[in-house]
């Protein structure tokens, strides 16, 4: 009886099968890769807005701080959307007549919210209060990233819980003196690792992270 | 299996009935078993079999779609019995599962010769009933499409899975059993693929076989590996036979759910599986001998023999029942005498004493050599008892939870159509790939029956010289 296959096929069948192995490590890797990508997670993708609004001109330029819109980032979960009446404290003076203000005159004048794009969105099972980390030295750039560069606003970060985990495992990291939460581009004046594991007893944060790594802290 | 290893001592003292029949020799075993799959034309049972198995999986199909359009609410589960026919089909399945292992690994290490012209099938039974198994937990879940979330794995939300969950366990268990399972079945294969690929006529048929066949040659060196990797994958599935219903018993008996929280379930689990298994094995065994004629790879003596076993594993599981039965009263506890009263008296008696019926009254007639020789009472009382062992693991489920501590959270559970047409059509599933299986791959091992004609052909005097002589198979 003839051969049935031709004695390249003892090299393709070794090489297929050793091959199998690091062709299925490769594709768990590429699914690693993929639900980590800004694909998914969206992060440092920017939103277009109903309005162009931009964070680089109103902070970076003009030196408002955070707290004139994000009114209740102290004292709630939310931190807090300005209302159409925030942006014309100013608008209702300077560019009055501007065209790409239309949508928020438009706003003032009919007394319907303008519909901003949401760029930080957290799943509905995560509770998240933002009281709670501005209390604890979180600053806003933390999470944030650079908003004082973001001409449109983008998500800085992936928000997933791999990486609220990161920083919940190890704050001192992270803890910035309460005074300075919300300035951009701080620097810590001393060691990152002495000031952090300070302030964390200062703030009476859990160092034993039996509330930071529980569960139903964040899933209620 | 080896040939070094094969007892050389054809004439026990104890007078046992051949294994395989007189008269064979190395080319009528081959013939025998190689024509089914090779020449035979396909016969109109297997047809109306086949058909009749594979509209039932069509069924399974469609119950599984509507089911993830729909979710789980189509079924009748809900608080309490939030464990339905899912988990118990899911037992049931595994446990079926078991007398594959047992036949193949430990009665190899154990050198008992007959398990040869049974353990083929057995462990392909092993491997179908395992997919059904499997089935069951993942369209159990909510969202079967996130089941990896309960494999360890670096994912995004840097969680493992709970480790100190039985839940967990079974995932594990079940994966590694059907992972040695498919590999012990496939290595067991090789030679006989190279068979089918000698012999084939088609050129279709001698490349698939040849692929599959691993460039099997049959030299020297072949065999030494071929026999020390088989002996190695035996040694790793022989724990499984214990390990996996241990770990399916310890879903139950983790939980604090009185008639559920005993430390028995383990080992009766163990039992109640191979007591299943033995009688499925029977069930696929008999008719199969019959209608593929064969009466002389499978004897009285491996009937006779699985009877036996099924007897034992019997009075094992009779015996635990007895002990449930007897602890739940003898705790004290109020919860469990009240769960073992409501097992025995509540709204689902009906089933404990049609369980005990099936599994520890009907087995008793084993004790008699005529009906274990007799090959239709044989199959009937295989019958009864997967029915049973059925049963036993609808009793546990459903009578544990369907009345725990809180009164007030009493229900009754009453299972839909949608649980039906997914049980019975998992049976179609089973059978199909069952009917697929003995058209395309040999049914018993050959090459293990051939090794099983040496020792036996010194009474067959001169014909099996002959075929020595001849050198019938090229490959070996």
């Amino acid at each position: 009886m003839s051969q049935i296959f031709h004695p390249s096929t003892n090299t393709i069948s070794k090489v297929t099968l050793l091959g199998a192995v690091f062709f299925l490590a490769a594709l768990l890797w590429v699914f690693g890769v993929i639900v980590r990508s800004p694909y998914v997670t969206e992060a440092n993708v920017v939103r277009q807005q109903p309005v162009p609004f931009s964070h680089k001109h109103h902070v970076a330029g003009l030196g408002i701080e955070c707290r004139y819109c994000h009114t209740t980032v102290e004292t709630s979960a939310f931190a807090g959307m300005p209302s159409t009446k925030t942006c014309m404290t100013c608008h209702s003076q300077i560019w009055v007549d501007a065209p790409i203000l239309e949508p928020v005159r438009a706003s003032y004048r009919t007394d319907q919210s303008i519909e901003w794009t949401r760029v930080n969105d957290l799943p509905d099972f995560a509770y998240f209060n933002h009281s709670i980390h501005v209390k604890k030295g979180i600053g806003c750039e933390t999470c944030h990233g650079p908003v004082d560069d973001m001409a449109l606003a983008w998500r800085a970060n992936s928000l997933n819980m791999e990486w609220c985990l990161d920083c919940h495992r190890d704050p001192a990291r992270y803890v910035r003196p309460r005074d300075k939460v919300f300035e951009i581009g701080y620097k810590p004046a001393e060691d990152q690792r002495v000031l952090g594991e300070r302030l964390m007893k200062e703030y009476a944060i859990d160092t034993q992270r039996a509330v930071l790594m529980n569960c139903s802290t964040c899933h209620r | 299996m080896s040939q070094v290893d094969v007892p050389q001592a054809p004439h026990d003292p104890h007078h046992h009935p051949p294994v395989i029949a007189p008269g064979h020799t190395y080319a009528s075993v081959t013939d025998k078993i190689s024509t089914i799959v090779l020449t035979e034309p396909v016969s109109r049972g297997w047809i109306v079999g086949f058909a009749i198995s594979f509209l039932l999986t069509m069924m399974l199909l469609y119950a599984i779609t509507y089911l993830l359009v729909k979710g789980t609410g189509i079924w009748g589960i809900n608080v309490p019995v939030a464990w339905g026919f899912a988990i118990i089909n899911f037992v049931w399945w595994i446990g079926i599962g078991h007398a594959g292992t047992l036949i193949s690994a430990i009665l190899l290490l154990l050198h008992q010769e007959w398990r040869t012209s049974i353990n083929r099938f057995a462990e392909a039974m092993t491997l179908f009933a395992v997919a059904c198994a499997g089935l069951f937990p993942l369209i159990h879940m909510g969202r079967p499409w996130l089941f990896y979330w309960l494999l360890p794995y670096p994912n995004t939300m840097q969680l493992w899975p709970q480790f100190r969950s039985p839940l967990v366990w079974d995932v594990f268990a079940v994966s590694t059993y059907a992972t040695v399972s498919l590999l012990f079945w496939y290595v067991g294969l090789i030679p006989d693929l190279a068979t089918l690929r000698d012999r084939s006529h088609r050129r279709s048929g001698r490349l698939i076989y040849g692929a599959l066949a691993l460039g099997w040659r049959g030299s020297a060196r072949h065999w030494f590996r071929y026999q020390t990797a088989y002996l190695l994958l035996a040694a790793l599935a022989t724990p499984l036979v214990v390990s996996v219903h241990t770990v399916v018993s310890f879903d139950f008996a983790i939980s604090i759910l009185p008639g559920w929280h005993t430390t028995i379930f383990p080992p009766y689990f163990v039992a109640g599986a191979i007591y299943s298994g033995f009688a499925m094995v029977l069930t696929l065994a008999l008719p199969l001998r019959k209608f593929y004629g064969l009466e002389d790879f499978i004897t009285m003596r491996h009937i006779n023999n699985m009877a036996k076993i099924m007897l034992a594993t019997g009075l094992i599981v009779a015996y635990g029942y007895l002990m449930e039965l007897f602890i739940g009263f003898y705790s004290g506890s109020i919860f469990e005498s009240a769960a073992m009263r409501n097992r025995l008296f509540g709204p689902y008696a009906p089933f404990f004493w049609a369980l005990i019926l099936c599994n520890v009254l009907t087995p008793q007639l084993l004790w008699s050599k005529r009906i274990r020789t007799n090959v239709l009472i044989l199959f009937f009382i295989s019958l009864v008892v997967n029915a049973g062992m059925w049963l036993e693991r609808f009793v546990i489920v459903i009578t544990s939870l369907h009345r725990d501590f809180l009164p007030s959270s009493w229900a009754m559970y009453y299972p839909t159509r949608w649980d039906w047409a997914t049980y019975i059509g998992t049976i179609g599933l089973f059978l199909a790939l069952l009917f697929l299986f003995i058209r395309l791959l040999p049914m018993i091992s050959i090459f293990e029956m051939r090794e099983l004609v040496t020792p036996h052909a010194k009474s067959n005097g001169m014909q099996a010289a002959r075929s020595l002589d001849r050198g019938d198979d090229a490959h070996e």
